[in-house]
């Protein structure tokens, strides 16, 4: 009897010693991705005289100044980035989602001619990798005259066929029995997909709403290669133009503020839809 | 009736169809056609032929050398070591309860960061500046070792930021396929082996790998596309002119060739995203060769 006992404290001490080592672990990991928010943070709120004495770097601000912050929306635009991503993100957006729920509801739907071959060359484009086609779409934006504006930016960052085929899949789901009893009702197909499709799949839809958006947000290569006026940066383009000219290369704790201010929106966005981005990107979203 | 019905259809699939036509068809058989133009002038339009000229000049040109070497100690170095470390910390996230949302929510945190505006972060905790060696270079010296100018250096110092920060970004991705994979597993086989005493090491190499066997195939080869996909990782540490630092990659000397300071070549730039194309094609189809060989499929 006593041998058992002591068998199974034994087994719980390991038991507890394994917990330990995994939250350790984990622990780790946790302190590696926050630590570069955490520096960027304290280091922001430093003034440039202090970050510059700095021989042995300082985990701690030891006065606290907000005078970067101020910098940051009067020595450079970023004011004039922000708002130019904002429009940028919510027109693609947009655009992007009044293209993909009509075409959806065209491949789950309607019956019609050719259906099955469009479909097919859709699914395989998806293969495509977008820098074969940015070569050209650049040469085609030059061409048309739309460099450096909204347009040239917008037309061809909507095109996501992973959305398309991701929301005709959602709506795909919707049982037949709606639609005929709709047809019965005299409802005309716009209609229907307008009040009771779109309706149902909501929750897809915002899904795709804020992947879109995050990944609007963050784009680099496209803006860069087709604005090279200021006007018209978005802020990747703008923390980069920043970095190399804005607030003179030494000015860490000011380009620390604005590193802060265009991450935030996002890390908000994130954690208020954590759920949703989670569960939408392990649905086949990818990065990396 | 009929035709209208067709008609209808192809209404609505319209606006998509154009943007797709526009943007993503006419641009892939163009891309082509670039590739084989010889001395393709952009202010012009006109070529003096069609031939190899372009792919031959790319393949010889030093840029593109280093760029090609770059990409590939990038992705050997990154894939392997992301999917494994992402793999462990699943498994550590899916042997706890309290507290796991917190970890997740944390761990997920870098897919949804700007990599530029991040990448200069971990740029000035790596830079050696004048005035003070930063953050990581004081540990290091404190440890015992010298300090290591890591951007603008060695070229191995260079490397090995930018893997980690590849790493970095990349991990969010990887750890929340793994952990929906894991989470999955069906819970029988952990009972069965629990009733034989199965020893927990064994468990792993013979019930929960192979099960997610299929998970492990689709990062890796996930994994190689993006990574021989790299780019802006490189721009947020080194900044735009990654020829001169050196640290230049493939997806890199194609946006160069194109615009910048060196560009105005569409049809250099053309040549080499198409060999870039050819070689992750080649990759992928090598990766799902081995992983039919390997990959347990089905219950």
């Amino acid at each position: 009897m006593n041998e058992i006992k002591k068998i199974k404290k034994q087994s719980k001490t390991i038991q507890i010693l394994k917990k330990t080592g995994i939250y350790t672990g984990l622990t780790i990991w946790a302190i590696a991705v926050l630590f570069p928010f955490y520096w960027m943070l304290q280091n922001s709120l430093k003034s440039f005289s202090e970050y510059n004495s700095e021989n042995i770097p300082k985990f701690f601000p030891s006065v606290v100044t907000f005078q970067n912050y101020v910098k940051t929306f009067t020595e450079v635009p970023l004011a004039k980035y922000l708002l130019n991503t904002l429009v940028f993100t919510v027109a693609t957006t947009l655009i992007m989602l009044a293209v993909i729920i009509l075409a959806a509801f065209a491949f789950a739907r309607l019956e019609f001619k050719g259906k099955n071959l469009a479909f097919t060359l859709m699914l395989a484009l998806m293969m495509i990798p977008n820098e074969l086609v940015i070569i050209t779409n650049f040469v085609t934006i030059t061409d048309m005259n739309l460099r450096n504006t909204f347009l040239g930016l917008i037309l061809p960052s909507v095109t996501s066929i992973f959305y398309l085929y991701l929301l005709k899949e959602n709506f795909a789901q919707i049982p037949d029995e709606l639609y005929l009893a709709a047809q019965v009702d005299g409802s005309t197909d716009f209609n229907y997909l307008i009040k009771v499709m779109v309706p149902i799949s909501s929750p897809t839809i915002v899904t795709i709403l804020i992947l879109k958006v995050i990944e609007c947000w963050n784009s680099y290569v496209w803006p860069r290669l087709i604005t090279d006026d200021k006007a018209y940066f978005l802020v990747s383009n703008g923390i980069q133009e920043i970095r190399e000219s804005g607030f003179g290369r030494e000015n860490v704790p000011a380009m620390m503020a604005a590193v802060t201010v265009i991450s935030l929106p996002l890390i908000i966005l994130f954690l208020v839809f954590k759920n949703r981005i989670m569960e939408g990107v392990s649905r086949g979203g990818t990065k990396g | 009736m009929k035709i209208n019905k067709n008609l209808k259809g192809w209404l609505y699939l319209l606006p998509a169809f154009v943007f797709i036509a526009v943007f993503m068809i006419y641009p892939l058989v163009d891309v082509l056609i670039y590739s084989f133009e010889e001395g393709y002038n952009f202010a012009s339009g006109n070529s003096f032929g069609v031939g190899l000229y372009n792919y031959k000049y790319v393949l010889r040109d030093p840029y593109f050398i280093q760029a090609l070497k770059n990409t590939f100690i990038l992705v050997a170095i990154t894939v392997p070591a992301s999917t494994i470390i992402a793999l462990i910390i699943s498994l550590g996230l899916s042997k706890i309860n309290f507290i796991k949302k917190a970890y997740q929510t944390i761990f997920f945190l870098p897919y949804v960061t700007n990599t530029l505006a991040v990448g200069l972060v971990f740029m000035i905790l790596f830079k050696k500046t004048p005035y003070s060696d930063g953050l990581v270079n004081f540990i290091i010296t404190t440890l015992g070792g010298s300090a290591i100018d890591f951007i603008d250096g060695a070229y191995w110092a260079k490397m090995l930021v930018l893997c980690i920060y590849t790493i970095w970004v990349v991990m969010p991705f990887k750890i929340l396929i793994f952990t929906s994979a894991l989470a999955s597993v069906d819970k029988t086989y952990y009972q069965a082996a629990a009733i034989d005493g199965t020893p927990e090491n064994r468990v792993f190499w013979k019930i929960t790998l192979p099960m997610i066997s299929p998970t492990i195939a689709y990062l890796t080869i996930t994994g190689f596309i993006g990574a021989f996909k790299a780019y802006s990782d490189a721009v947020a540490l080194f900044g735009t002119d990654l020829n001169t630092a050196g640290m230049n990659t493939i997806v890199g000397y194609v946006y160069d060739m194109l615009y910048g300071d060196g560009g105005g070549y569409p049809s250099f730039a053309s040549a080499a995203a198409i060999i870039l194309f050819c070689i992750v094609l080649t990759i992928t189809c090598i990766n799902l060769i081995v992983s039919k060989k390997h990959v347990t499929y089905g219950k």
